[in-house]
């Protein structure tokens, strides 16, 4: 339990990442001291922090340290051992059409007998409510939706005629479809190619600029500096939490990953670059 | 071949059970359930036991409250077995369906002597006598098999009516239905339970062999043909259908050929579903074996007419005259291949108007000249890339650019022009021709 008093120390400095009774009561998600154990074995522990609004937040940390999960238990996915998750100062389960989320592309089965357009109208479903048909009216925001990811002329192919990185923005045109506040997104830039790794950005931008609040799994250490600008350091327990230049740092990436330090030397050449 | 009233009866109960199996099976095949069909329609047998025992009766609507009732127990136990258990879906299934049939079987020996259970009927039903139990409805007399029938496939067609969006999207993506707040595990359970009324519906009409068949066959035979949940959906019910009545029909015709008087209606309608889908397979417009062995085919002509194009341009940058059993020739040992491939990709040429007969050879038309100049380019672009760029030796070079020549678009031929931007030879000395 090293860590757990550095976030303690950091709770005091910063209003955004509390303790106990000192949440902000109007956070996009704000979770309180949550454990998520698998077979009663615990997979993420002690998690208790505020995600601050309108900002574009990195989840990174080594395989198997809970970014997942941690997204997952947040949406009521898996279950949670202990603890509680508010988005923006309700209970999830009542504000479930202020979020959306991006599952990981594996996770659905490609060949599935529908097309983008289908795949992204199914964001609408949860509004259009029981019972009720799909309407022209869905359908457009479906089409505007592909068209901000640039998948506008592939609405009518069958979603395994589309690359990896064109199955990946279907996804996120699904999510934005919904409208929400809160995005969760697991690994979207995983395996994309770069075309659809810039359209991704331009989109997470966008939604900022909006004023939405982006929570993003991420794998790629180096691009963290020049995406996010909050980033969460993950390893079963929350490592650092804050505004990017501050805790994106060698020592605390060292404290994440242990002694994995080509990764980090790739991150610190970043860093440097980012600040130059 | 005679065909009476009866007949016509037969085949109305086989189409109904097949489509009201059919419409389910879809939503099995797509969430990768499809043994649960086979799981369910065995673990039902408990259910039937008990509710005759409570109830003392053997009336449809008691057998399908307690078919329902297994059938959504199952559903919630493989769940357990799953979660708890830390065993995969699979062998879940395999653990509780062969456990409530064993129960089943316990309970009907045990406790219900007045139930005749024939494996043989369980197994196969018995269509051909269903027509003979009938009852009224109005003025007429309707064997109770097609009310009974009608009645479910009505249920399954409401239902997946009323939530087929529903149904859609927690087939597709439970995950992203639970969170827009759509019960995806509800949906699993309502599904479930029509499969298990279904099954003992269609049971006792077609026995449990063509119960599993329709429930899976012309679902999976629909998804190689189709791309849409609407259609896949409509051309299973229509697939089901087909291989009932043809089913029946066979059953009558095909016994005379092989010397044999009877067979089971039950038994040549899955094997004319089985015929279908085999049928299906190889001949799928995407997905089929047939059209992929055309579409391999098809490549290989136009690689081999690209070859022979690049070969008549290579001639005449030499200046060098052969005659058209030479060029055959040239063309059979650069490539390894039999003189009759060779002689028809020339002829391949000159239909396509890219090459034309002169003296004894052949020459370029000034299409197929631009278009053999674009090839040309493009292996020796390939060549000079690969050396220089990838340092493959000079004498690797050829057939690897032999083999992505074919593959590379215009604009990526260009690109690779950016990169060889001082090279106007490729590694052999030879010039490059111009876009």
């Amino acid at each position: 339990m090293t860590t757990a008093p550095a976030s303690r120390r950091a709770a005091r400095e910063r209003p955004h990442v509390a303790t106990g009774a000192e949440h902000h009561p109007d956070a996009p998600l704000s979770i309180h001291d949550m454990t998520v154990a698998y077979h009663r074995k615990p997979v993420i522990w002690d998690i208790d922090l505020d995600i601050p609004a309108g900002k574009l937040v990195g989840i990174v940390g080594p395989n198997g340290a809970g970014k997942s999960t941690l997204i997952k238990a947040c949406l009521d996915l898996v279950p949670r051992a202990s603890g509680r998750v508010l988005v923006y100062g309700r209970p999830y389960p009542e504000q479930r059409r202020r979020v959306a989320y991006v599952p990981q592309r594996e996770t659905v089965d490609w060949e599935y007998p529908i097309n983008a357009l289908g795949l992204v109208t199914m964001g609408r479903y949860g509004q259009i409510g029981w019972f009720r048909p799909v309407t022209r009216r869905h359908r457009a925001a479906a089409r505007a939706a592909l068209e901000r990811v640039g998948m506008q002329d592939y609405a009518d192919r069958q979603i395994s005629q589309l690359s990896g990185g064109q199955q990946q923005r279907v996804f996120l045109a699904r999510a934005l479809v919904q409208d929400a506040d809160l995005y969760l997104m697991d690994e979207p830039f995983a395996g994309v190619d770069a075309a659809t790794e810039r359209a991704i950005v331009q989109v997470l931008r966008d939604l900022q600029a909006a004023g939405r609040t982006v929570l993003v799994v991420h794998h790629d250490l180096q691009t963290v500096p020049t995406y996010f600008d909050w980033v969460l350091l993950l390893n079963m327990r929350v490592v650092a939490f804050g505004p990017t230049a501050e805790v994106f740092t060698e020592d605390n990436l060292r404290k994440t990953y242990g002694g994995k330090l080509t990764l980090l030397d790739a991150a610190a050449q970043a860093m440097a670059r980012a600040q130059r | 071949m005679q065909w009476y009233t009866l007949d016509t009866w037969i085949v109305v109960i086989g189409v109904l059970c097949a489509t009201a199996c059919a419409l389910l099976g879809n939503f099995l095949v797509l969430r990768r359930m499809s043994m649960m069909g086979d799981a369910i329609s065995h673990a039902v047998l408990p259910g039937l036991a008990v509710a005759f025992l409570i109830s003392g009766s053997r009336s449809s609507l008691v057998m399908f409250i307690g078919a329902g009732v297994v059938g959504l127990l199952t559903a919630v136990f493989v769940q357990w077995v799953h979660t708890f258990g830390r065993v995969d879906r699979g062998a879940a299934m395999g653990v509780v369906f062969t456990t409530l049939f064993a129960i089943g079987l316990v309970l009907i020996v045990r406790a219900a002597h007045a139930v005749d259970l024939d494996p043989g009927c369980v197994l196969y039903g018995s269509i051909e006598l269903a027509p003979w139990d009938t009852v009224a409805v109005g003025p007429w007399l309707v064997p109770r098999a097609v009310v009974v029938l009608g009645s479910v496939l009505a249920l399954n067609t409401l239902v997946v009516g009323v939530f087929y969006k529903e149904l859609n999207i927690s087939s597709f993506d439970p995950a992203l239905a639970t969170t827009l707040g759509i019960n995806a595990r509800a949906m699993q359970y309502l599904l479930m339970t029509l499969v298990a009324i279904t099954t003992v519906a269609a049971f006792e009409a077609i026995g449990s062999i063509l119960v599993i068949a329709m429930l899976i066959v012309p679902a999976a035979a629909a998804h190689l043909l189709t791309d849409r949940l609407g259609s896949m959906i409509a051309v299973s019910l229509v697939f089901a259908a087909v291989s009932a009545a043809l089913g029946h029909v066979a059953a009558i015709v095909v016994p005379g050929w092989v010397g044999a008087t009877d067979t089971m209606t039950s038994g040549m309608m899955a094997t004319v579903a089985g015929g279908l889908f085999a049928i299906t397979v190889l001949a799928a417009p995407r997905h089929g074996v047939v059209s992929r062995v055309v579409v391999r085919r098809r490549l290989r002509g136009r690689i081999l007419r690209e070859d022979a194009l690049g070969l008549l341009y290579r001639l005449e940058e030499q200046d060098q005259p052969v005659t058209r059993s030479e060029l055959v020739d040239r063309l059979r040992t650069a490539l390894v291949i039999g003189g009759g491939v060779a002689t028809r990709a020339f002829r391949g040429l000159v239909r396509r108007g890219l090459a034309e007969p002169a003296a004894e050879s052949l020459r370029l038309t000034d299409a197929g000249r631009v278009r053999a100049r674009q090839l040309v380019r493009t292996h020796r672009l390939w060549e000079s890339y690969l050396y220089e760029h990838l340092a493959v030796p000079a004498d690797h070079v050829h057939d690897t650019a032999m083999d992505l020549e074919h593959v590379t678009d215009p604009a990526m031929r260009e690109a690779l022009a950016d990169h060889a931007a001082d090279a106007a030879e490729d590694p052999h000395g030879t010039m490059i021709p111009p876009a």
